[in-house]
């Protein structure tokens, strides 16, 4: 049975795509096969994220019409094998995916994949609840500002009482929360909140801490998933976040200042 | 005060429920009968809702009138149709049309038979009897998860007991006492019918709004005692106060 995991906020830019792509891309090289939907119509981001934008010929909209095949419509991804990616329609407007045709979607995917995680869009509304609606477990991507944990917790209202779980009586959505952009400088000089201001306004387990990093910007200009840049901070911290999910302990990085050498200082490194 | 003719008041009415799953007016009659000759003073001159949800075809022509017209000879006063298909047939008996319950009714708890009733090997069942909960203390509505921002809750005719956290922007609302076991950093309203000696327990105070009896007081006055320690909230007079707890 595959298992559905919806990457959500309720506000935008904070870093679902960009952790969809990682956690996908983890998912599958750590051997299950993952396929990843964009579920964002109209803005289509995740391809350009994974890299295969010029690959796109039918899209989610498509086969929920019925107008292509989920082959042909499923990109097969270049890099990491046992990875797939089902891309949003540019075009389209929102109302068209229906419920009824992400389900015998998310039904035939199921039938041969391990993973299914789907990229929400921003909001709380018809969108974003299409797309937690089938979820086994949602991750929770927030920044460390006021205005970011108010909507997650809001997605969590949602999560336990309008998702196919909360509806149908069965055990609850599983909740992770993934603090993203997170920027100890920040956090110190009390710009920003810490994690653990988070985790008690949100009180659900933390999956992972993704520090702020230029190399999340360079990867997404690349087309590459920062998850397969194992050199950075933020490559590192998906990594560990994947290993999460699957069960593993780990300890937190990144969450404190780093007093930098004077090599690093001299070099501006990051 | 004095000129005032009446006064229009909202209220919980316990009736019986006929729910109707076919009609034929003569297996109607012979299973009413063998029902009322189990409890005959329990149902004399009893108020009926009749509920057609679960009607197998709708009523036509004549069959409402009919269904009546044996109600009323067994002693039952039909008050209004619930549910079911609203057709010419229905409307022109000139009962009110309810709509459907989404409620579940609770099967009535009959009295025991006076004499042992005559065992009948009915294969149909026609009429099936129930009766709406008869509310005569409510439990007090307890959560164990978060409520989160954008949620209400409300315990009706009731306690709410909440053994999570309540986030900012959530509501918790009670007719009669709220305790909260987490932090309470949203809005919490007791006895939001008049009960005055409603109050609020919390065990970290952090409220946007506290509110009894709709008195209320913001987190601004809030943060001045007891902010984020365990506290309650009663009404003296008509002034909120807060108390360690
Ligand atoms: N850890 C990070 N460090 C720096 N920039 C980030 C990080 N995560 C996301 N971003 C940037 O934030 C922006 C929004 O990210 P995206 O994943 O598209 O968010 P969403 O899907 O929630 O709208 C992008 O420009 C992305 O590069
Ligand atoms: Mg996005």
């Amino acid at each position: 049975m595959a298992k559905i995991i919806v990457v959500t906020s309720g506000k935008g830019g904070v870093g679902k795509t960009t952790s969809s792509a990682a956690i996908a891309t983890g998912l599958a090289l750590s051997g299950f096969k993952t396929v990843v939907i964009d579920f964002d119509v109209g803005l289509r981001n995740l391809d350009l994220i994974m890299g295969c934008e010029r690959r796109v010929v039918y899209d989610f909209v498509n086969v929920i019409k019925q107008e292509a095949t989920l082959n042909q419509a499923l990109i097969k991804d270049k890099r990491t094998s046992d990875l797939y990616i089902l891309p949003a329609s540019q075009t389209r407007d929102k109302d068209a995916l229906t419920q009824e045709g992400v389900e015998a979607v998310l039904n035939e995917l199921a039938e041969t994949f391990d993973y299914i995680i789907c990229d929400s869009p921003a909001g709380i509304e018809k969108g974003a609840q299409m797309a937690l609606y089938f979820a086994d477990a949602a991750i929770v991507v927030t920044n460390p500002e006021v205005s970011s944990v108010r909507d997650s917790d809001r997605i969590l209202g949602i999560l336990q009482s309008k998702s196919r779980r909360a509806e149908r009586g069965e055990a609850p959505v599983e909740e992770h929360l993934l603090l993203t952009r997170y920027n100890p400088e920040r956090v110190q000089a009390g710009e920003m909140l810490s994690v653990a201001d988070v985790e008690e306004i949100l009180a659900i387990p933390l999956l992972g801490v993704i520090p702020e990093s230029e190399a999340v910007l360079k990867a997404s200009n690349q087309g590459t998933p920062v998850i397969l840049d194992q050199a950075s901070e933020a490559g590192q911290a998906y990594q560990d976040a994947v290993q999460r999910l699957l069960g593993g302990q780990l300890e937190h990085r990144f969450l404190e200042v780093q007093k930098k050498g004077f090599f690093q200082r001299l070099l501006g490194a990051k | 005060m004095s000129d005032l003719s009446f006064q229009l008041k909202g209220s919980v009415v316990s009736i019986i429920i006929l729910e109707l799953y076919q009609f034929t007016p003569a297996g109607f009659a012979d299973q009413l009968r063998a029902k009322i000759d189990q409890a005959p003073q329990f149902f004399a001159q009893s108020p009926v809702v009749i509920s057609l949800e679960k009607l197998n075809a709708p009523l036509a022509d004549d069959e409402p009138s009919q269904l009546l017209a044996l109600c009323r000879e067994f002693g039952l006063q039909p008050m209004a149709f619930r549910g079911g298909e609203v057709n010419d047939a229905i409307r022109a008996c000139g009962l009110p049309q309810l709509p459907s319950s989404s409620r579940a009714d609770s099967e009535l708890q009959m009295p025991a038979p006076v004499a042992p009733a005559p065992q009948q090997a009915a294969p149909e069942v026609v009429v099936k009897t129930v009766v709406e909960e008869r509310v005569v203390q409510r439990p007090a509505k307890i959560i164990e998860r978060p409520v989160r921002s954008g949620q209400q809750v409300y315990a009706e005719g009731a306690d709410l007991i909440i053994l999570s956290q309540v986030s900012e922007g959530a509501e918790v609302i009670a007719d009669g006492n709220i305790h909260i076991y987490g932090p309470l950093r949203g809005r919490a309203l007791a006895g939001v019918k008049g009960d005055q000696q409603a109050r609020i327990f919390c065990q970290h105070m952090a409220a946007e709004l506290v509110s009894i009896a709709g008195n209320f007081m913001l987190s601004d006055s809030l943060r001045k005692q007891l902010w984020q320690q365990p506290a309650q909230v009663a009404l003296n007079g008509d002034s909120l106060h807060l108390k360690t707890l």
